[in-house]
Parts: C-alpha cells; structure tokens; sequence
C-alpha cells in the first residue's frame, strides 16, 4: 500500500535501453525509491493503480540513459494473486511470455527492519539468476530503534553488492547510482542459495549472523499510536470522525478554488464575446469549449484535494489500519480489509479501484469487488452531485452545526457504499463453492511521515489524467451536443413562422435547441424517463453522460447558456416543464431532484470503466452484466426516490 | 507457469499428523501471550501453507498476539520481527507451544 501513481499516458519507450526492475515485498519502499531513481521522468501506465499496475520510468547513468520497471510488490515468487504472477512472469527468463520485456538486472529491495523476512524472498530472487544488487531501505529506522547490520558483511554472506539507502531522497540514491552505472561488475553468488524450506531456513539463520544482524526494537512510536488509533472505542470512533472530515474537506476546502476557476472561465467567455465577430464560431466557443469544458474544470480543486488525502492516508500507514478495523466489516460481504482499500480508492475513481483489486488474491473476491466498485461514488460524480445538490438547498441551509449540503452529501457517499457492499455480497454468493478458499494476511507498516514527493506525485497524476480525460472524451462528446443541439439551422422565415422575435437572441436560441437534432432524441426516449420526472433537456443530458458523468453538467450548461448565457445555474432553477399534464412545474422539483441523484448513485456512466472492467476481467460478459443491472437498479431506485419525495413534499 | 514458480511451488512442509488432540494454536493466544511455531494443521492447503512460511511464519519461530480488532477480528500477531493481521481461521491453522 505504498504506491501513488495513478494517471493516464502511455509507457515511455524503453526498447533497447538497458533494464533494471525494482522488485521487493510491500511497504519496503519501492515506490518512494522508484519515485527518486526516475524523478519527473516517470512514465505511468495507461490507467491508475496502486502500485499494481506497471510502472517505467528512464534515468541517466553518466553518458547512457537506462530504464528503470517499479514490479508490484510481493512476498513471494509462489504467486496467489494477479500482481504477484506479473513479478514472475517479467522475471521469468526461461518461458518467455510474449510483450513483457526481461530487465537485465535486479534491485531487491530489502526492509532492514524486517531482513529475516525479506531474506526469503531474495533467496528466491537468486534463483533467477539475473544479476541483483541489493537495496537496504529504512536503514534509518534500523538504527533509530537500536537495530544493527554490517553492510560489507551481509554483501560477503549474500555474493551480491549491498546498497543501504536510508530514505527515498534523492541525495541518498547516489552510492545506489554509482553501483547501477557498474552493473557488469556485480558479483553473484558461486552457488545459489536452498529453496527446500528447512534449508532456507537454517540459510537465513547463517547470512544474519555473518552480517552481525541486530533485530531492532519495536517500533514504540507505532506501538503508541496504534493503542488510540486501533482502540475498541476511540479508534472506532476515530475512524468515523476521519472518514466523515474526509469528505467534509473536500467540500469546504475546495470551494473557494472552485470559485477562482470558474471566474477565470468568466473572463475568457467575455475575452471570446469580445473579440470573435462570427456569431456561431462565438457560440460554438463560449457554449461548447468554454461552457462544456469549463464547467467540467471547475472541478479540478476537488479532485485534487481528493488525491491529496488519499496519498496521505496510504502514505502514513493508517490505509492499512482502516482495512484492519474494517475487516470484520466487510466480511458478512464475503470480503476482507484490503477490498475496503479498493473501495476506498473508488472514492476517487473506479478504475484505481479495480486496479487495487489486483491485490486480492483470490479471483471471487476480485470479481465481487469489481461488480461492487463502481457504485462507489467517484469524483465523476461529484460535479453532478454538487450541481444537484445545490439546486436543493442553499449553502447557508444548517441542520444542527453541518451543512445540509454537506449532510446530503455524505449520505449519498454513504448509499452508495452500502449499496456496492450488497452488490459485492450478491455476486461472492453467485460464485460460492468454486476455487480455493485463499489466506488472509495483512501486514501492519510502521507509520511513517507521508513523503512530499509522493504526494505530490499522486496528485500530478491524477490531475494530468483528469485533464487528459476533459480534453479528450469530454471535449468531444460536449462538442458533439453542441453540433446536435443547434442543428438543423433555422431560418429567418421559419423563426418568423413561429412569431420568435428575431432580435431577441436567447428566444431563438431556445427555439433552435428546441427544435434541434438532439431534442429529437430526448423525446424519443421519454416514455423511458417520464416516470422520473425527466424531460428531454435532462434526457439529452443523461445519455450525453453515458460517455462520462461530468457531461451531464456540461450538458445541462450548454441548454441553459442558451437561455441565459449571464446566469446559467439561475436559468436552470427557473426551467419548466414545456408539456404534458405536469407543464409548467419547475423542471428541477425535489422530486425530480432526489430521482437525478439516486439515478446518478446507480446508473454505470463511465466508458472508462466499462473498458477496465473489461480489460480486467478478460471478458464482455462482466461489464455488459454490470451495466445493464446498474442501469435497471438506477431506474428502480430513482422511481422510487421520485415517489418518496413527492409524497412528504 | 514460469520456471521457478513451479520450483517454489513444489516445496513440502511437514505437518504433524496425530499430534496431541486439541493442539494449542495462534487463534488461542491472549494478548501479550508469546509461543513458538510447531507445525501447520493437517487439512490446511499447501498453498496456504507455502505463503504463511513466506511470510515469515516458519517453525521455530517465535509470535506473539499484539492486538485484537474492535470487533475481535482480525488479529494482529508480532513475527519475524514485523507485525501482521491474521484473521481466527488462518490462526488457527498455525500450531504453536506455549512453553517457551
């Protein structure tokens, strides 16, 4: 759980170049000291993860530039879950599977504190007979908890060089550069250390006395802090109050940020009003780029601010005691701890979610957990939410000291936690009986300081991917709408024909919407959504979202911007119903509110997962399954938000 | 299958049929309480067996129960020098002797 990447982009191209793989258990640093070998020149796969995905990077060596793999960490090359088979298969020089790339030589990674351990997994690594230098990390926490070790002892004893790097800064890794531009040099063992148990054994035994190894204190800082964070009452209640101010702070914080993006938009729609003369290429860009776009943008503060907390709960090491606390919690589901980390990541976006699934080992859990990811709320859907939600009640609303808005918000996060853990239950029970039943274990890092460079680098990421993501799938699909709302065009007679005055821009701008491809299109569907309280505006709006969620708002904001291109959000609280037994009521009602957002909880709105979900899964049959049920749920359930509501109102 | 995942997934480790009944294992520990490993359970996967003595869980060694979840699992023991969470069942499955 020490992994931050998350982000688009495609792996550098490294063929040819000379390849080091950093290989090592979980939490033995690997990412931090992937991070400070490849700097800014890490290149991270095509979708986020937790370290489970393949991660490349390059990095000079005095006159020659050398790539640099972060493999997913592992206890063992006896694989039981999908990350651990990569590390075998990469390593793997004799069966070569086709596209992975053998790297030319090994960093093992061991943690100094736990070398009795780790010394397994390297006698396994030798195995390989690649050549490997090893990588001693928290060599600091060694000597902070009176632990000893002879690096030039241990080199003797193993055959193979020794580099003790005492944290993941980068003035550290210099002697571990030096070793890599010499890697020709490296000494290997003249004979390969035991694999049959009791020998590896008695072979651990012998290497830590020659390396005169001295077993540290426990970590008594840890120790303190686990007694109030692990505690039956405080450390229950703790965690509550930890997830409840998570989200509470991605709301406050981030609103004042928010408010400087969508005043930047401001200014360039006036810049674009002022100076483009061609009246459609002026609405083609205020509308479609700076509308669409923008107000997809705004929402950049929250996202990042979502990261930023995640990266500093993995980062300290409390992510691996909420799956601890939570593992009871899960298990009625079927699940254990690690799957409340995927869902936890989920929060930011199903696909590191189902990433982090990787690390499940066993293959019902991974599915179950898959099926149930992505009705977690994701920052997708934030926008939505936010929009929505303030459409129903006003910032200053209160119930007792929170914000009603706020309160709103939590249950809906809370809903569709609750409905991904029943869903998840659902699908572990569908496959009961099949495969092996798999061990638990967790292993329990010491809490460290969250490192700067790693959060920041989650945050980079994640930003870069998001915005990849608006100027790609989003742009497109606003520009789409915008193309299928204004057309056909209609000309002056017709507009006289309809007696809309001329001269009044936004009614004939209504009247083209009204009147436009796209209207045609959220009126075939209606008989669909009428039992919701939907009109086609807010259809058009829901299947222009089927790409991406956020289109909805830029959706929406597109068909406002035409009514009222000053007041967008006030235009869109003023719509009506244009027809039917219900025109003239408010289009956004709280019923039909309440119906958007229960729709928007369930409903599977994201190309971008149906393709992991895919990708992950190795069939269509799970993705397909997965959005035709969120999609009957999303309508069963927003129906019956529609009918509550509208019957206390 | 690789080369060397075949290899590790071939290791044996003994387990100790018809030891005495009612044998003291991992999930029997209190907090505090201190044991060394003796043998796995008999009707434990191999492969389970193969991971718990990756992760350090190894006969001759020592453990030690460090904490119990709020809801009483998982449970967190103390071995080779580091801290893992076990959940009852896996415990279980790890005999241990208390005579230390």
């Amino acid at each position: 759980m020490t992994g931050h990447h998350h982000g688009g982009g495609s792996v550098a191209d490294t063929a040819g170049l000379r390849r080091f793989a950093v290989v090592g258990s979980p939490n033995s640093g690997k990412t931090t000291l992937f991070n400070a070998l490849t700097g800014l020149h890490a290149k991270t796969g095509n979708y986020p993860g937790v370290t489970v995905a393949r991660f490349e990077g390059t990095m000079r060596l005095g006159d020659q530039t050398v790539a640099v793999e972060d493999l997913p960490g592992t206890y063992s090359l006896d694989p039981i879950s999908p990350d651990e088979q990569i590390v075998v298969d990469v390593l793997d020089t004799k069966h070569h599977a086709d596209g992975v790339e053998t790297p030319d030589a090994l960093l093992v990674l061991l943690d100094a504190t736990t070398l009795r351990r780790s010394l397994g997994l390297l006698a396994q690594m030798l195995q390989t007979e690649l050549p490997i230098c090893v990588v001693l990390t928290f060599t600091d926490d060694l000597t902070r908890r009176h632990g000893r070790l002879d690096t030039a002892a241990l080199s003797r004893a193993l055959g193979v060089p020794v580099v003790a790097v005492a944290n993941g800064q980068r003035n550290a890794v210099s002697a571990l550069r030096q070793a890599m531009s010499d890697v020709d040099s490296w000494s290997s063992p003249v004979v390969p250390p035991p694999t049959a148990t009791a020998e590896v054994t008695a072979w651990v035994e012998s290497v830590l006395i020659a390396a005169d190894y001295q077993v540290p204190d426990v970590d008594v800082r840890t120790r303190r802090i686990d007694a109030v964070l692990l505690h039956p009452v405080l450390g229950t209640a703790i965690f509550v109050m930890t997830m409840f101010v998570f989200f509470q702070t991605i709301f406050t914080v981030a609103a004042p940020l928010q408010d400087y993006v969508e005043q930047f938009f401001g200014w360039l729609g006036e810049l674009v009003a002022m100076w483009v003369p061609i009246p459609w290429l002026s609405a083609f860009l205020s509308e479609a780029v700076i509308g669409g776009v923008g107000g997809v943008l705004v929402f950049l503060p929250q996202i990042m601010l979502l990261f930023v907390l995640i990266a500093l709960l993995e980062g300290t090491g409390y992510m691996a005691r909420a799956a601890f606390l939570m593992d009871r919690v899960m298990a009625p589901a079927g699940l254990e701890g690690r799957a409340f980390v995927a869902l936890l990541s989920s929060v930011a976006c199903a696909i590191p979610g189902i990433m982090a699934t990787r690390s499940l080992p066993s293959a019902k859990d991974r599915l179950a957990t898959i099926m149930g990811v992505p009705l977690i709320t994701c920052s997708a859907r934030l926008p939505v939410y936010i929009l929505l939600i303030g459409m129903l009640f006003d910032s200053a609303d209160r119930v007792g000291p929170f914000s009603a808005q706020g309160l709103v918000m939590f249950a809906l996060y809370l809903f569709g936690a609750i409905s991904a853990l029943t869903v998840a239950a659902i699908f572990k029970r569908l496959t009961a009986g099949t495969g092996p039943v798999l061990p638990f274990y967790m292993e329990m890092p010491p809490y460290q300081m969250p490192r700067l460079q790693s959060v920041a680098a989650a945050v980079t990421t994640a930003a870069t991917a998001f915005l990849r993501k608006v100027t790609s799938i989003i742009l497109a699909t606003t520009v789409m709408l915008w193309v299928l709302l204004n057309l056909p065009p209609r000309s002056d007679a017709e507009l006289a024909a309809a007696s809309v005055d001329t001269s009044d821009d936004a009614a004939v701008s209504a009247f083209v919407i009204d009147h436009s491809y796209a209207a045609s299109i959220g009126r075939a569907v209606e008989p669909v959504f009428d039992p919701l309280g939907f009109d086609w505006r807010i259809n058009v709006g829901i299947l222009s979202s089927l790409a991406a969620r956020e289109v909805f708002v830029a959706t929406l904001g597109q068909v406002a911007a035409a009514q009222n291109p000053d007041e967008p959000r006030d235009s869109l609280a003023k719509m009506r119903v244009e027809t039917g037994p219900d025109a003239g009521r408010l289009l956004f009602d709280p019923p039909t509110i309440a119906a958007l957002l229960v729709f928007f909880v369930y409903a599977l709105q994201c190309m971008s997962t149906v393709a992991v979900m895919r990708r992950e899964t190795g069939t269509w049959r799970w993705p397909a399954l997965a959005w035709v049920y969120m999609f009957v749920v999303a309508w069963l359930m927003a129906l019956l938000a529609h009918t509550v509501v509208a019957s206390i109102r | 299958m690789s080369y060397i995942s075949d290899q590790m997934s071939q290791r044996q480790l003994a387990s100790d049929r018809g030891a005495a009944h009612a044998p003291v294992t991992m999930a029997d520990l209190e907090r505090g309480d201190r044991a060394r490993v003796v043998s796995y359970g008999d009707d434990v996967a191999a492969s389970t067996v193969r991971r718990l003595f990756d992760l350090g869980i190894v006969p001759g060694a020592e453990v030690e129960m460090v904490r119990r979840a709020p809801l009483r699992d998982p449970v967190i023991f103390r071995v080779a020098d580091y801290e893992i969470a076990l959940r009852s069942a896996e415990a279980r499955c790890i005999r241990v002797d208390l005579a230390t």
